[in-house]
């Protein structure tokens, strides 16, 4: 960011302000005038609306919060209290749960696009670290809040997926049952592990908004990717945030509401399960255990792997792996528009994805198990081997000179031009 | 949008059907293997501005309090309930007296000691056993589930208690059905310890509605789904607003976003001119 | 990127139609501001007493066992209800005072109409002069007066007398001396039969 601010305090309260704590400055620069690539489409939209998800989870949880009740008796009970007798506390549930699903379908987006557009290549690589940490926190934050309504599938998924630390057994005898006793607080899934996990589950966004202030500084830092994967050259290549992209931001978290109060208002209960509106039965597990909708790929891999362990390690691994990615893929070119090859992999790899997700619903027997282990292995073989080796043999498309050249086209009459008053130095590689 | 717009509208219809298929693939399970084929019913509160029929749900107390309440708790509603908007809706005074009619613990007393006395409209629905272990001692070792949520709880939701309601028959031949249990089409296993709780004329009518068995599980089934969202009403209201407000806000913005960006493709004519 | 020329800043190039884009944008201000005051208000709401607590309006109390000159405290919606079974001589002084003498006025009684005088009448139940029922909250600062037990003292008055900063009330409840306000608020409440209140 080698930008000198351009704030001017409007006002003695903004001069007063400033010199103390200069919020309205950094406002003002980082999300005001920041130059942006002025070619970026509507998949640029995602990080905004990810941030106003935060806040509805956030709001609408804090609220829950005041009724919800954390002990085995009475966490269903507490539930339908707010359904049925909070003010507007139907409306605060379902918003939470719906906004969950929500949340999810916003940053599996968010990251395909970062896929796609080589947004993890230098100089972003913490950048893209950063958002599979926030990632890894989501997954965690989720899992833990689906648990504290306290049905039947809430209870045994916290049984089975906590359990999966046992597999330490077979490294080291006892290391395993230890540490899942401790996660338990007992020697069974009870009432010490509902209170944990809820004091989490309230500390945790906490720690996802501070993640999110990293991943946005260091955005600010490098500066957006765009879909052609140049970096900006000149001015030209760049327009104010403010109004461009805060409108168009605006409009998409809109059309974005429209989906979630379509859920919300009319099917609140599509993306759930049947089997979690009865209370929690230790003593009988449901005929399948089925996580939300957002965890089915990740289940299907854990589930295609025969060994218990390796299966563990597979689930781990899915999202390890992302974080690698940088490293992995050896193209010098960044956005997919311009990788011929490579483009078709990453097709199949979107399909994979949702296949797996398919798969993670059904029981893990006969042809869904065949079609399970074999998109676990396309899902690896993806990072792992397609990454590397499809960047180094590709002969890539011809690249746009510049951004603006890839909105004007390319101009004749441009070598007549003037060069614009201030010229920035190309800024690829320098920080 | 500059890039192959086939492939990313494809994207985010995948996306979102990623989302939608585990809930027809359980539906799909629930239909093979694990149940039988459960008809969808028409419901009056189905559609996305559907409401609950008032006599209806009037009608399905009935058969619950007479029929079912023998054996079923109903531990999250109170008689007030019955008054609330969108629901059965019955007069404060219908109310009162509805709660008059059962005797409630209360207590303790002075002495220290429990006692019974006559319902009144914040109490909740009174449970037919004391708890879980009674239940199952007075149904051989069955708990008859708790019927609050019923509803929501199983895939199929109205249609399926419906289906369940209307679905005792005979056992085909060869069916080996166990000592106790009862044949059903709809419930999973098609065996069910519940006996056949309807029959033609057990709940007297007063409203001129047939009382057939059919009408007893389709008054029951509606009764059962307002238990279970009582806001349906409210929710349903609020969508239909929320939803015009967001689509006028939409036409809004997109007009907005492009009366800003049309500065933009200004200036891109005014130095390529 | 210091200088503001069209260049770099589009938005500096003359416009067109700045006021029907002003309109569209004044519109879409509109909208959000619509819509966020929308989404304010259930999380402000929800924090409000919820159905089952509204329904909990009422308990009813057995009087028969109250001896005159006792006095019980029974709880009503979380707070201390006294009820005291006056004597005569407790009416006479209640009936005795002038209401120009009275620090408050006004009955505070739920069951009768917000400017009733504090009469003796409007304060005791209606045709039944021995009943007090009143909330047992000093309206000062919240603290419970002393005089229900037999032993309490009662304060000059015979009433009730507040230890936490020197609250009288006399036999109709009503404040005397010190420094709450008003006299002992009076819930809504009916007889149900000779021995039997109901209250809320």
């Amino acid at each position: 960011m080698a930008h000198p601010s351009t704030y001017q305090p409007a006002s003695g309260i903004e001069k007063w302000l400033d010199t103390r704590l200069p919020i309205p400055r950094v406002m003002h620069d980082q999300f005001m005038v920041i130059p942006t690539p002025r070619n970026l489409n509507y998949w640029w939209t995602f990080g905004g609306i990810l941030a106003f998800m935060l806040a509805v989870q956030m709001m609408t949880g804090i609220v829950l919060a005041m009724h919800f009740v954390p002990t085995p008796e009475g966490a269903f009970d507490s539930v339908e209290k707010i359904m049925r007798d909070v003010n507007w506390g139907w409306l605060l549930r379902y918003a939470h749960a719906v906004g969950a699903s929500m949340f999810f379908l916003a940053v599996y987006i968010h990251s395909f696009r970062g896929l796609y557009y080589g947004s993890y290549k230098a100089p972003r690589e913490v950048l893209w670290i950063l958002g599979v940490v926030i990632l890894l926190l989501m997954i965690a934050t989720a899992f833990m809040g689906y648990s504290l309504v306290w049905g039947q599938m809430s209870f045994w998924a916290v049984t089975v997926i906590t359990n999966l630390f046992s597999s330490l057994d077979s490294l080291i005898p006892g290391l395993g049952t230890t540490l899942v006793e401790w996660i338990w607080g007992g020697f069974s899934v009870g009432g010490p592990t509902l209170n944990r996990l809820y004091a989490l589950h309230y500390l945790f966004p906490f720690v996802i908004a501070g993640i999110v202030i990293l991943h946005i500084w260091a955005l600010h830092v490098a500066g957006s990717n765009n879909p052609t994967g140049v970096e900006v050259k000149t001015e030209k290549d760049t327009i104010p945030f403010h109004p461009y992209y805060s409108i168009k931001d605006g409009f998409a978290l809109v059309m974005f509401l429209l989906l979630f109060a379509a859920l919300l208002f009319y099917a609140p209960n599509l993306l759930g399960h049947a089997d979690n509106y009865i209370p929690a039965n230790p003593l009988q597990t449901p005929p399948h255990i089925v996580p939300e909708w957002y965890f089915l790929p990740f289940y299907a891999i854990l589930r295609a792997i025969p060994n218990k362990l390796f299966g563990v390690i597979g689930l781990l691994g899915s999202i390890g792996v992302l974080v690698f990615i940088p490293w992995l893929d050896t193209s010098r070119i960044r956005s997919t528009r311009y990788r011929p090859i490579y483009k078709w992999f990453f097709w199949l790899f979107v399909i994979t994805c949702l296949g797996l997700g398919y798969l993670g619903s059904q029981a893990p027997e006969g042809w869904y198990l065949f079609f399970g282990r074999l998109a676990t292995f396309y899902y690896f073989a993806f990072f792992l081997l397609v990454m590397p080796i499809v960047g180094l043999i590709e002969r890539p498309k011809k690249l746009p000179g510049s951004i603006t050249q890839s909105v004007l086209g390319p101009e004749p009459s441009r070598a007549a031009e003037p060069p614009p008053a201030s010229q920035e130095p190309v800024r690829e590689g320098v920080a | 949008m500059r890039i192959a717009r086939i492939p990313a509208a494809a994207l985010v219809a995948l996306a979102g059907l990623g989302m939608v298929l585990p809930g027809a693939a359980r539906a799909e399970e629930a239909a093979n293997g694990h149940g039988s084929e459960i008809e969808a019913q028409d419901w009056s509160f189905a559609p996305p501005l559907g409401s609950f029929n008032q006599a209806q749900l009037q009608r399905g107390y009935r058969v619950y309090k007479e029929i079912c309440a023998n054996c079923h708790s109903m531990r999250f509603l109170s008689y007030r309930n019955l008054g609330e908007l969108g629901g059965p809706h019955f007069s404060p005074k219908a109310i009162e007296t509805l709660a008059a009619q059962v005797q409630v613990t209360d207590g303790p007393d002075d002495k220290g000691q429990m006692f019974q006395r006559p319902g009144r409209a914040a109490d909740p629905f009174r449970s037919p056993f004391a708890n879980d272990q009674a239940a199952r001692a007075a149904n051989n070792g069955a708990l008859p589930p708790d019927l609050s949520v019923i509803a929501k709880a199983r895939e199929g939701g109205p249609d399926y208690i419906y289906a369940l309601l209307t679905g005792y028959r005979k056992p085909p031949a060869g069916f080996d059905l166990t000592q106790g249990m009862q044949y059903n089409t709809a419930f999973p296993g098609h065996q069910i310890a519940m006996p056949n709780p309807l029959v033609d004329g057990v709940v007297p009518y007063t409203d001129g509605t047939k009382p057939t068995v059919d009408n007893y599980a389709k008054d029951v089934s509606a009764f059962l789904m307002w238990a279970a969202e009582p806001k349906l009403e409210e929710r349903h209201k609020l969508g239909a607003r929320v939803m015009i407000f967001l689509l006028v806000f939409a036409v809004i913005m997109y007009l907005s976003k492009r009366a800003v960006w049309a500065r933009l493709h200004r200036r891109d004519h005014a130095h390529n001119a | 990127m210091a200088n503001p020329d069209i260049s770099t800043d589009p938005s500096l190039v003359p416009d067109d139609d700045p006021s029907r884009r002003d309109v569209i944008l004044i519109g879409a201000g509109a909208f959000a501001a619509i819509g966020g005051a929308a989404m304010l208000w259930p999380l402000l709401d929800q924090m409000n007493p919820d159905a089952s607590t509204l329904s909990l309006a009422s308990t009813e109390v057995d009087i028969a066992p109250i001896e005159e000159g006792q006095a019980i405290t029974v709880m009503w919606r979380g707070k201390p209800i006294f009820i005291r079974h006056r004597t005569a001589m407790e009416i006479e002084e209640a009936k005795d005072v002038k209401l120009d003498k009275l620090v408050d006025p006004l009955a505070r009684n739920a069951n009768l109409p917000e400017d009733a005088p504090a009469t003796d009448a409007n304060r005791a139940a209606s045709e039944r002069e021995p009943w007090l029922v009143m909330i047992g909250i000093c309206t000062h600062l919240g603290c419970i007066p002393k005089g229900q037990a037999v032993g309490d003292y009662k304060g000059e008055f015979g009433g009730w007398f507040c230890p936490c900063h020197g609250s009288q009330y006399d036999t109709a409840g009503r404040i005397r001396i010190g420094p709450a306000p008003q006299n002992m608020y009076i819930p809504p409440y009916a007889f149900e039969s000779e021995t039997k209140i109901k209250i809320g």
